[in-house]
């Protein structure tokens, strides 16, 4: 089990002008495992996956891909690492069709031609081997998507690309319980494939459905990385609102009476 | 989530196989839905022409007018082309007018004042547009000044620009006999049917190749009738429009014939092929789109969206080097107005009209070339009624209004009805 975490995030800062969002974040993943990153609205979570991705530059703080230090400095070098996102707010063009969207800034091509059946063939075998069969043509534009089907060919362009960490921001949040049913089941196989996939949801029926290990951000500090069998609900749930849970959400560390998480009120000046 | 249907192999779009009927339903779903295209440029185009045809019969639907439409509408079509790259990005360009001016009176001073060969004086004068074109999309790209105020500020600067160039008042004749055929002489009758007959070979070829390779590999396809459909109507088009061409066009066949296609014809021709097939055909076009859609979505794809930006204000300013080299090519002449007045806002108004968004991420080059016509056709039609100046730029600048209304309604139309 203890096999070199794929993605190693040590001591990451970052603030916006003065507010610090970040800080001393630390986060392990692993390949084969379903990361769940869980926290409040604000907490931070957004912005993490984004420094992952090379979006936001950070501030300080180092990353290790496969043990090895690495940079990240666009969502090209992401990409090259193997680095797949699914953003909150999504990153889809609404006047492009949905196979132009899956292969958008690393379009198939022959000599300098767009290769237009190909990159169509295998979007098709992408959507069929997700089971997503709500598409009526793989050349609607999005803006014609409902909110769902919009996720789901989003989640099928990360899928693309033969990545090694697939991290989705809130995926489901715009999901009927259908969809919600399938993207998990989805996220459950990816990880079950060997890829790293770190989930981020609010919901904790989904949370505990599908991860493997759940990591805690209360504002802008990583309160707890457990394993998901190690932790109830109350006990995640209280992480998230305050931070700390008694002793069980830090019980993991052995000095967990002073040097653990910061109280709330010390901090709370910081983040609003 | 029963186990039943869990996984089913095979493409995940599983439609009825196509047919001319289904084809059209479609075509009609989406006009419905607010996608129009360029269909009010094709009406308008339509309408005009056939309230000038019953109001002027002999003077609109001559062939001589027919060849002169082309000539008096290369300028503003070869500038609104360049702009399309630009609008596609929710960008705009004012001082592509001058800029054509300026390159023009850069060709002048390089042929005339100089003595250069015209060839020299042509790649001055683009190089001229491809410096200009950059010095603005870096203003825009690098320093981030909204495109309107740094393309306003060439806007004046240029015109001074040209004023210098020429000498204040006077003029700079072009006699050189290359750039006088552009805009002034015509092709041989035969070499208009050959390049007729390879343009629409060449179309056909492209179409059916594409047909057959998305049938081999089981994609959905448009129905074979369509796409012989749109062969025949391109061959008819052409065919129409080169055979009027051909007529003798001259008053006294005895002193001198006139006939054959005006040589700006094959020259925008082959610039909409080029600029059709960049923004269709590769990355590069695909990533402009791309950008003009959704420029944070662009740059998490990995798009150096920078770099777009400079690029579609290079191609717009070279585009205008050579709408330029046109217009002074048709005047012999470059003078402090060549590219001001009604140019800019024509070229503008012709890719609008042609059905290119300005809010960015929707439009062809084709557009600037319909649009182009639909400009051409008021400013010849209302002319040969007699109508002033002024009126007809009234009459353009309301036909402008109601394409950017068109534009905005369809816009407001597929938000509500989620087409686009
Ligand atoms: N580009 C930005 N500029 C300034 N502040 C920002 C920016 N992006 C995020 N923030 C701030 O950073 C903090 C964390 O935001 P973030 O989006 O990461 O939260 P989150 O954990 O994803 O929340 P949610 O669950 O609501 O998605 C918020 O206070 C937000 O206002
Ligand atoms: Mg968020």
């Amino acid at each position: 089990m203890s096999a070199t975490p794929l993605l190693e995030l040590r001591g990451i800062d970052k603030s916006f002008g003065p507010v610090q969002v970040l800080r001393d974040v630390a986060l392990t993943v692993h390949p084969g495992e379903v990361t769940a990153l869980v926290g409040d609205n604000g907490a931070g979570k957004s912005t993490l996956v984004k420094c992952i991705s090379g979006i936001h530059p950070i501030d300080a703080g180092e990353f290790l891909f496969n043990g090895e230090p690495v940079h990240i400095g666009s969502p090209r070098d992401a990409a090259t690492l193997g680095i797949e996102v699914v953003y909150q707010d999504l990153a889809l063009c609404d006047n492009l069709d949905i196979v132009q969207n899956m292969f958008l800034g690393r379009e198939k091509r022959s000599g300098i031609v767009l290769d237009e059946p190909t990159m169509e063939q295998l979007a098709a075998e992408t959507l069929a081997g997700l089971s997503i069969r709500t598409v009526t043509s793989l050349r609607q534009h999005v803006s014609s998507l409902s909110g769902g089907q919009r996720q789901t060919v989003a989640i099928a362009k990360a899928v693309l690309w033969n990545s090694k960490l697939v991290i989705l921001d809130e995926p489901t949040a715009a999901l009927g319980v259908a969809q919600t049913a399938q993207v998990l089941e989805l996220v459950r196989r990816l990880a079950d494939n060997g890829l790293a996939v770190v989930l981020i949801s609010h919901n904790m029926n989904d949370v505990f459905a599908v991860s493997d290990r759940i990591a805690a951000l209360y504002l802008g500090q990583m309160v707890a990385q457990v394993k998901t069998t190690d932790i109830t609900h109350a006990q995640v749930v209280e992480l998230i609102t305050a931070g700390r849970s008694g002793g069980l959400g830090l019980a993991t560390d052995p000095g967990s009476n002073g040097d653990g998480p910061q109280p709330a009120d010390s901090i709370s000046g910081g983040v609003r | 989530m029963t186990t039943t249907a869990v996984r089913k192999d095979g493409p995940a779009a599983v439609t009825p196989p196509p047919t001319v009927g289904g084809h059209a339903r479609t075509y009609l779903s989406r006009v419905r839905g607010g996608d129009v295209g360029a269909l009010p440029a094709v009406l308008g185009l339509i309408v005009l022409c056939t309230v000038f045809a019953i109001m002027r019969p002999s003077s609109f639907l001559s062939a001589g007018n027919f060849a002169n439409l082309f000539t008096q509408g290369a300028a503003v079509t070869l500038i609104a082309m360049g702009l399309v790259f630009v609008l596609l990005l929710g960008e705009i360009d004012l001082s592509a007018g001058f800029a054509s001016g300026v390159c023009a009176a850069v060709l002048a001073n390089v042929v005339t004042v100089l003595g250069y060969p015209w060839w020299v004086a042509v790649l001055a004068a683009i190089a001229t547009g491809v410096v200009i074109g950059t010095t603005l999309g870096m203003l825009v790209a690098k320093i981030g000044i909204p495109s309107f105020v740094v393309t306003l500020a060439g806007f004046l600067a240029f015109q001074g620009v040209v004023l210098l160039l020429v000498k204040e008042g006077t003029n700079i004749s072009v006699r050189d006999e290359v750039l006088v055929a552009i805009a002034n002489r015509n092709l041989a009758p035969t070499v208009g049917w050959a390049l007729t007959a390879v343009a629409v070979v060449g179309y056909a070829a492209v179409q059916l190749l594409r047909h057959r390779t998305r049938v081999a590999r089981g994609l959905i396809t448009d129905p074979i009738a369509v796409v012989a459909l749109r062969i025949g109507g391109l061959a008819v088009i052409l065919g129409t429009a080169v055979y009027v061409l051909n007529l003798e066009r001259s008053r006294n066949v005895l002193i001198s014939s006139l006939k054959g296609v005006p040589i700006v014809v094959p020259v925008i021709a082959v610039l909409l092929v080029i600029g059709t097939f960049v923004l269709q055909r590769t990355s590069y076009g695909r990533h402009i789109y791309a950008v003009g859609g959704n420029r944070e979505a662009a740059r998490r794809a990995g798009i150096e969206v920078d770099r777009i930006r400079i690029s579609v204000f290079m191609i717009c300013s070279s585009m205008a080097a050579i709408g330029g080299i046109v217009a002074a090519s048709r005047a012999n002449s470059v003078d402090p107005n060549t590219g001001g007045s009604n140019v800019l806002l024509y070229a503008v108004g012709a890719a609008v009209i042609g059905g290119t968004s300005l809010f960015g991420g929707k439009g062809r080059v084709l557009d600037a070339v319909l649009g182009g016509a639909v400009v051409a056709v008021i400013e010849n039609g209302m002319g040969l009624m007699g109508y002033s100046a002024g009126v007809k730029y009234v009459v353009t600048g309301v036909v402008l209004l109601l394409a950017a209304s068109v534009d905005a309604l369809s816009r407001r139309r597929a938000a509500a009805t989620g087409t686009r």
